[in-house]
Parts: structure tokens; C-alpha cells; sequence
């Protein structure tokens, strides 16, 4: 079986979010960047299925050469290589359809990744892949098994969740708790760096979409405390003051 | 401008997220000139369809087919597709899901269109292209997006428009739909969903437990306080995690990201993460017993004190109000 696994390349999860001075950026510098969490439990699962039923998993980034350590990081948790495809990955349509070349190019039975990214949180990566390839897409999955040619899937639906089985090829948006988080071991980073990283140029794709500049949400008011004795008078300001209730 | 309302059900009527999502599209339509139309797929009371009128649909296609009982993201991106070219709509609205997401995505691979998902606001207009304001980093910034196809797509965060129904009512008409066997290769083997229960994206109150209610056989007092508000109920990750609640509730950046009136939060700390899956709330109240707990600097109200001790007194000073 031939795994491809997209990873992001994103702000970690606790970092302040703070804006160029002209609004038209985000400022990345000094902001420590880790592999999106989702796409941490794609590679995860990717990684056991691999060494289950044998075959290569390869991880795809669709991003800058800033993102090199976290793609060295991904070989040092079990990916075989990894390819960097060279663009800033602005709008989910061109990044999917460089994912999606690459797919098509390699014959890859399984694509995973995130159910989304955490910097901008679209969620649609997954369904513009399978549409570009013509294969069906789920998410998000929080179980995953391989028999042969057929994959059972379990994703969370609103409120519950429903068990599938589908042949592949498929593209799958991961969650958890579909494997858990993996750290790399000291064989497993010492022979990363040994591991191929193929950097190619993107195709020219066409992006429907940009962003013409960011703002931060207003700060907060400060907080009303209210003595434990006196739980009433919360019930009371729910309803005439925040107009809640 | 022809502007097409992609609605989703639940229990065979319009959703709540839906009808903002109309009500969006009819603040665009009223803005810009234009009719609304709305598409529903599967089952459906015809006097529920109709009611997308309240929102401000004038018609509804209705796509029946025994064989779209499942919510099947591939079938309904083609009927979309399908109806989009019928239609020649021009901006497409839906309210953001996950089903949302996955038929808008792939709606838009097939049409070429662009996507914004995320939406906060509602868009402006400038030639050919449209820019709108949609959350990012969940909703520690947001950016403005332009989008320049001829088709665009957004997908709308719940919050983003004030609903305020008329008694107006949608015709309804049946679409029949080309179905495509490459959209059913999956076999649905088995749907677990809580039945009764409120949605947690479609609600209006969340009761929330943390860490801080020491176990699942202690959530009975915050059950209590959920149901004396008609609230739904979510949790913090670990919990979820610790399997003390079911996964479906787990709220926040990893999890499902919530935008109600009224959040409460029982002995949850206010991690970052946690909290940004709720900065989209209206009204934040904080019970917890640490004065220090970083969630009372993102909350409107707060009591420092023990959540056993409160719960009760909370539930019964709601049932008298
Ligand atoms: C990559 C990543 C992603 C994450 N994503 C999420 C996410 O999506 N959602 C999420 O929630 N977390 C997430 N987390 C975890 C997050 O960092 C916190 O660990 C978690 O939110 C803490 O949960 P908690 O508040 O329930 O528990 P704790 O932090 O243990 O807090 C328990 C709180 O309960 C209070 N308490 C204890 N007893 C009582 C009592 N009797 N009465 C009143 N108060 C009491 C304590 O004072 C404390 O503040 C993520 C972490 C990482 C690294």
C-alpha cells in the first residue's frame, strides 16, 4: 500500500497571534511552528498502518523551506521520504490541487491529513483533493482500519458518529482519537536526516482566492465576579444586563 | 445576482445554522438585488421546506431520492453542482459543518470556484470580485479574503447574522437530481447518534465540564443545570480523552468549536486551546474554584467557589427566575 500523508506547518497552539504594523500580515517571526495537530494524528495512524501491512508512506507539505524541521520531524516518526512542494500555501484550492497532482502522479492508495489546519481552519483541503481525483473523501475519521483493498471508517458526524467501509483509493481528513500522537525516537531522527526530502516546484495553479489583510478580535471587557453566596443575582444579569436568558 | 442556499436537516426540518445561513444570503440579496433560493436534500416535511420562507427564501428544490438517506458529501456536492449550473447561481451560502465543508469543497472543485470557509461577516461587493471577513487561527484573527471566480463559495460561521423570521413562506419544487454511481461506493454499516439531545453547533446554551467535576459518575448536577436551560452539554478535551464523556462534546481547537448566547464553564481552567473553541460565544460565565484559573480573564461573569456547591444552587435559582 502506497500512504501519502499532508502535513501543515502552523503556529503552535498556544502562540499569541499578532499582526504586521500596515495589517497585511501575520507576523510569523520568532513564532515556534509545529506539525498541525490533526495532520499529527494522520501521520500517526499513517505510520501503524504502514508498518502493519508493509508498503511506503511519504509525507507531502505544500509550503516553504521554513517548514524543513517539521518535515525532518515527520521522517523521524516513520515517514519513508517526503516531498516539499516549493509555494506559500494562501488558498485552499491551489494548495489542493498541488496536493492532488502529486497524488495523481504517485498512485497513492491512501491520502491523509488533518480534518483541518489550525492557522486557517477551512476544513476543505480533503473534499477539493478527492473531487481533483475523483475518489471519495471522509472526514472527519477517528478510526481507521486496512483490510486488503477495503477501509473501515469511522467519522464523527453531528452528535454521534457512523461506521463506513469503502474501497480505496481514498483521501481522509484525521482526528482523534484515530492513533496517538507520536514522538520521535533517537534512531528515528538520527536516520531522518538520511531520508530523501524531494523539494519540487508547484505546478501553476490557479488561486481563486487572497487575503487583502487581518485584524485581532476586540479585547474583552474584564470580568464580573460574583460571590458564591449570591448565585440569584448571576441568573439576574444573564437576563437583564447580558440578555442571555 | 442568483444566490443559492445550500440547507441541511434535522429531523426533517431546517436546521438552526440553516436558517442563518439563508437569512445571510437574504441580507446579500437585499443589498445587491437578487433572489434567494434553497436547496434540501433528503428527508423532508414539505411544510418544513416551505418555512425556508421565514428566512428570507423565496423558493426551495427539494432533491428526493430514497437513496440520499445518509448524508453522503459526494452525491450532495454533485446535485449542488448540478443546480448551481441550473440555477447559473452566482454565490453560494451554506452554514458552516462538517458536511458543509466537504460539499462545498468538492462543489467547488467540479465548478472552479472559489472557497471561503469560516465566514464572520457579511461580504463586500467590487467589480467582479467579493471580499469577506472569516476567521482564522479559531478565531484568534481574521482576515479579509477576496475572491475573483465567476462562482464563489462561502461557508458561514454560526453568529454571524441576527435571524428575525417573517411568516413568509417558500414555493417548493422537486428537483430530481442525476444521481451518479461513483458518489455511493461507501456502505454506511452502522449510525450511532444521541437522539434528543441539542446539537452543540446548533446551540443557543452549553453547560461545559472540566477536569474539575473529578468523573463521570460526578456530571449529574451539570446534566441537572443543562436541562433547566434547555442547554447542551460539552466538555474539555482531557475529558473526552479520559473517555468520561462521550468524544462528540469535546469543544475547543482540537474539537468542535461552538458559538452560543451563553457558555458555562464548570471546573475548566481556560487553556488556550480550550479557549478557542469558545471566543466565538456571546456571553462567557466561569465556575471554578481557583481565583486564578486563566478562564475568568476571558469570561463576562465568574464565581470562585466549589462547582458541587454551585450547580445545585444555580439550577434551582433558574427554575425559580
Ligand atoms: C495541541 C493541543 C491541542 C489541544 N486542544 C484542546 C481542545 O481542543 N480543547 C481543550 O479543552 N483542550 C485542548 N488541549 C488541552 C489543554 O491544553 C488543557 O490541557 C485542557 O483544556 C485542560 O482541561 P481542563 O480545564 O478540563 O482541566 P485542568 O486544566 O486540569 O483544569 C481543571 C480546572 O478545574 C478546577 N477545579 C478543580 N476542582 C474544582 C471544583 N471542585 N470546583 C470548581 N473548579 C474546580 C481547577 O481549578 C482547574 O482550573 C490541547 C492541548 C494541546 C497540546
Amino acid at each position: 500500500m502506497k500512504i501519502l500523508v499532508c502535513i501543515t506547518n502552523v503556529p503552535d497552539t498556544t502562540a499569541k497571534i499578532s499582526l504586521s504594523d500596515d495589517q497585511k500580515s501575520i507576523n510569523k517571526a520568532g513564532l515556534p511552528h509545529i506539525i498541525g495537530p490533526y495532520d499529527d494524528y494522520a501521520l500517526a495512524r499513517g505510520v501503524e498502518l504502514r508498518d502493519q501491512s508493509g508498503g511506503t508512506l511519504t509525507v507531502l507539505h505544500v509550503g516553504l523551506a521554513d517548514a524543513e524541521p517539521q518535515i525532518r520531524k515527520a521522517l523521524a516518526i516513520g515517514a519513508d521520504d517526503a516531498i516539499r512542494i516549493n509555494m506559500e500555501p494562501i488558498d485552499s484550492y491551489s494548495t489542493a490541487e498541488q496536493i492532488a497532482a502529486i497524488a495523481k502522479e504517485g498512485q497513492y492508495d491512501l491520502i491523509l491529513m488533518g480534518r483541518e489546519s489550525l492557522d486557517y481552519n477551512s476544513g476543505v483541503v480533503h473534499g477539493l483533493v478527492g473531487e481533483m481525483l475523483d475518489i471519495p473523501s471522509y472526514s472527519p475519521v477517528m478510526k481507521l482500519e486496512i483490510n486488503g483493498s477495503t477501509a473501515s471508517i469511522t467519522r464523527e458526524i453531528e452528535g454521534g458518529k457512523e461506521l463506513l467501509t469503502c474501497d480505496l483509493p481514498l483521501v481522509l481528513g484525521c482526528q482523534e482519537p484515530i492513533a496517538e500522537w507520536k514522538i520521535p525516537n533517537m534512531r528515528g531522527i538520527m536516520t531522518a536526516r538520511s531520508k530523501p526530502l524531494t523539494v519540487v516546484e508547484p505546478t501553476d495553479a490557479k488561486s481563486h482566492t487572497e487575503p487583502t489583510g487581518f485584524s485581532l478580535p476586540a479585547p474583552k471587557g474584564a470580568c464580573k465576579m460574583i460571590s458564591s453566596d449570591d448565585v440569584a443575582s448571576l441568573v439576574n444579569l444573564l437576563q437583564t444586563e447580558a440578555k442571555v436568558l | 445576482m442568483s444566490i443559492l442556499v445550500f440547507i441541511e436537516t434535522e429531523n426533517k426540518a431546517i436546521k438552526k445554522n440553516a436558517q442563518e445561513a439563508i437569512a445571510y444570503a437574504k441580507a446579500v440579496a437585499n443589498a445587491q438585488g437578487g433572489e434567494v433560493t434553497a436547496l434540501v436534500m433528503g428527508d423532508i416535511d414539505p411544510s418544513e421546506a416551505e418555512k425556508a420562507g421565514n428566512f428570507g427564501a423565496s423558493r426551495v428544490l427539494h432533491a428526493a431520492d430514497s437513496k440520499l438517506e445518509h448524508d453522503n458529501s459526494m452525491a450532495y456536492a454533485s446535485i449542488l453542482a448540478e443546480v448551481i449550473q441550473q440555477e447559473s447561481s452566482e454565490l453560494i451560502i451554506l452554514a458552516k459543518s462538517g458536511l458543509a465543508d466537504a460539499v462545498a469543497a468538492r462543489a467547488a472543485a467540479k465548478l472552479k470556484a472559489g472557497i471561503v470557509s469560516g465566514v464572520t461577516a457579511l461580504p463586500s461587493f467590487d467589480g467582479d470580485g467579493l471580499t469577506v471577513q472569516r476567521s482564522i487561527f479559531t478565531g484568534k484573527a481574521f482576515s479579509d479574503t477576496r475572491i475573483t471566480s465567476k462562482i464563489k463559495i462561502l461557508v458561514v460561521n454560526k453568529n454571524t447574522i441576527e435571524v428575525t423570521p417573517t411568516t413568509d413562506t417558500a414555493v417548493v419544487e422537486t428537483f430530481s437530481p442525476t444521481l451518479n454511481d461513483k458518489d455511493f461506493k461507501a456502505t454506511v454499516q452502522d449510525t450511532e447518534k444521541a437522539t434528543g439531545d441539542i446539537l452543540l453547533t446548533d446551540a443557543d446554551i452549553i453547560v461545559s465540564g472540566g477536569r474539575g467535576m473529578k468523573g463521570p459518575e460526578h456530571w449529574q448536577p451539570l446534566l441537572e443545570l443543562a436541562s433547566a436551560l434547555g442547554a447542551a452539554t460539552g466538555c474539555s478535551k482531557p475529558v473526552s480523552d479520559l473517555d468520561w464523556r462521550p468524544h462528540h462534546e469535546h469543544i475547543g481547537q482540537t474539537g468542535i468549536k461552538v458559538a452560543p448566547n451563553l457558555y458555562i464553564a464548570c471546573g475548566i481552567s481556560g487553556a488556550i486551546q480550550h479557549l478557542a473553541g469558545v471566543n466565538g460565544s456571546k456571553c462567557i460565565v466561569v465556575i471554578n474554584k481557583d481565583p486564578e484559573a486563566p478562564f475568568f480573564k476571558a469570561a463576562d461573569y465568574g464565581i470562585v467557589g466549589d462547582v458541587f456547591e454551585i450547580l445545585p444552587k444555580l439550577t434551582e435559582a433558574i427554575k425559580n427566575r
